[in-house]
């Protein structure tokens, strides 16, 4: 291997981690924004995914009719708008990525409640309100419309977590197993989010 | 692609694809189209176009009774493990063959039938002579939901659940699950049986397999085209017991085509399946996915 070639690549990742120079600043640049369409990316993901994990959770309540999947449907599409138009609204006045990622820690603790009193939640509901329509619909709102209220203020990259969660991550995973580790990966960005600093932007 | 490789396909697809005849009826449901075609002399309801995925349910007009389709006499198998049932709940309505034959040969028994579309059960009653009456009641919502709530209720028992909601091209998920056949179990009188009709050539079988064997135990499993699990909530009835049961019938199945010896040979405990499959629950559920054979 020649030493030639690599020269340029090479002098440009020592500028890059030299604070002084402008490389770095467009290192820095090029990170923000990739984890700002990963953290965006990652929202969309979240969403999509518990939602399908929603209609499973709910089948052995109030059955998987259609009743069920319009009541989750429902309660998605409504926290979704109020959470885009508080998201509008915020991005307003001092948009910063860390902001974004405490959305993204805060949409993930905000649906522990799923994992950690779902069932017993989801058999008092059903046995009060027996009506599969709201049943389901108060099922859905207790569970889901908080994180997903919370996600939709960030959001996009909803397709991939749709058709991951439905045609392999049910395959592969228990319904819980893929919760936690949704939950695992919101922490994560938000995380990696945090130690991209922008205070050393331009 | 050679003239024989043609007409071969050509030939497969006559046999796939037999003419479904002339539609009579179509109505819009929540969940699809509710189609009703007649051929000569058989009259069927199907789910999708020109029956492409199969018939639901058929019946033939000049002889009513006569069972069309092997896999509801074999589901009759239940009898023999359970002549005598006072309280029968069948899970999915189709065309009503079951129930109806059911009430005509247990006038005494008390059938509760569960069907989640309203339009099938308008079908069924217009269409393929199903009535309901005093003792044959009909409940239009998911399967699932009915049991939790009779769970819950507390005040019915049965002798016969028959699970018949199984399409070849869509299983509902939550009716396969370890949990839902724990309830159905809890639902049974003391030696109730559950008769589930399902596929035996599927890519399922090892999965539904050990998933019934997690609650029943060893359960009769009956193969031609069609699967036909027997499984009872107490102890199994031998074969000598099944052969036993079977001869009360033995003029009674006349008027839908067969008899009790035709289905005692099917009768088997073996277990043809691997035992290492995985368990369907509620946690892990893709019935759908793994019978598309990922």
């Amino acid at each position: 291997m020649g030493g030639k070639k690599f020269d340029a690549p090479y002098a440009f990742a020592l500028a890059a981690v030299n604070p002084r120079s402008g490389a770095f600043r467009y290192t820095l640049l090029i990170m923000y924004t990739l984890v700002l369409y990963l953290l965006a990316g990652w929202s969309g993901f979240f969403v999509m995914g518990i939602e399908l994990l929603g209609g499973r959770l709910l089948a052995p309540y109030f059955g998987s009719s259609i009743y069920v999947w319009g009541a989750i449907i429902t309660v998605f599409m409504l926290a979704l708008s109020l959470g885009y138009l508080a998201g509008g609204r915020y991005s307003m006045h001092r948009p910063s990525l860390r902001r974004l990622a405490l959305i993204v820690l805060l949409a993930a603790v905000t649906a522990l409640p799923v994992l950690l009193t779902g069932d017993a939640l989801l058999d008092k509901l059903a046995a009060r309100v027996p009506d599969p329509r709201f049943g389901s619909l108060s099922a859905a709102l207790a569970l889901f419309f908080v994180p997903t209220l919370i996600s939709g203020i960030s959001t996009f990259g909803s397709a991939a977590g749709t058709l991951l969660t439905s045609f392999y991550f049910v395959l592969w995973f228990e319904l819980n197993q893929i919760l936690w580790g949704m939950l695992a990966v919101s922490g994560l960005v938000a995380l990696s989010a945090c130690l991209v600093r922008p205070r050393a932007l331009p | 692609m050679s003239r024989a490789a043609l007409a071969t396909l050509a030939l497969l697809h006559a046999v796939a694809a037999p003419a479904a005849g002339t539609l009579i009826h179509s109505e819009h449901s929540q969940y699809r189209e509710v189609l009703v075609y007649e051929d000569a002399g058989t009259r069927c309801l199907c789910f999708t176009h020109e029956c492409a995925i199969g018939r639901q349910s058929c019946i033939e007009l000049a002889y009513p009774d006569h069972m069309v389709f092997e896999y509801t006499r074999l589901m009759l198998g239940a009898l023999f493990l359970v002549p005598d049932p006072h309280q029968i709940l069948v899970i999915g309505l189709g065309g009503g063959t079951l129930p109806r034959a059911l009430q005509q040969l247990l006038p005494d028994a008390h059938i509760d039938v569960v069907e989640i579309d309203p339009a099938v059960v308008r079908v069924a009653t217009q269409y393929f002579g199903f009535k309901s009456s005093l003792k044959l009641s009909v409940s239009t919502e998911d399967g699932r939901a009915y049991v939790r709530r009779l769970l819950r209720e507390g005040t019915r028992q049965y002798d016969l659940i028959m699970l018949d909601a199984y399409e070849r091209e869509y299983i509902p998920e939550h009716l396969l699950t370890r949990e839902f056949l724990r309830q159905v179990a809890a639902l049974l009188r003391p030696g109730g049986v559950v008769a589930a009709n399902t596929w035996s050539s599927s890519r399922l079988y090892p999965n539904e397999s050990v998933t019934y064997h997690a609650v029943f135990g060893d359960f009769y499993n009956l193969k031609s085209g069609n699967r036909i699990i027997l499984a009872t909530s107490g102890a199994l009835p031998s074969l000598d017991q099944i052969r036993r049961n079977s001869e009360r019938f033995s003029e009674a199945f006349t008027p839908y085509g067969f008899t009790p010896q035709l289905l005692l040979p099917l009768f088997s405990t073996q277990m043809d399946w691997d035992p290492a499959a995985r368990v369907l629950t509620d946690q892990y559920s893709p019935a759908n996915l793994l019978n598309a054979g990922h």
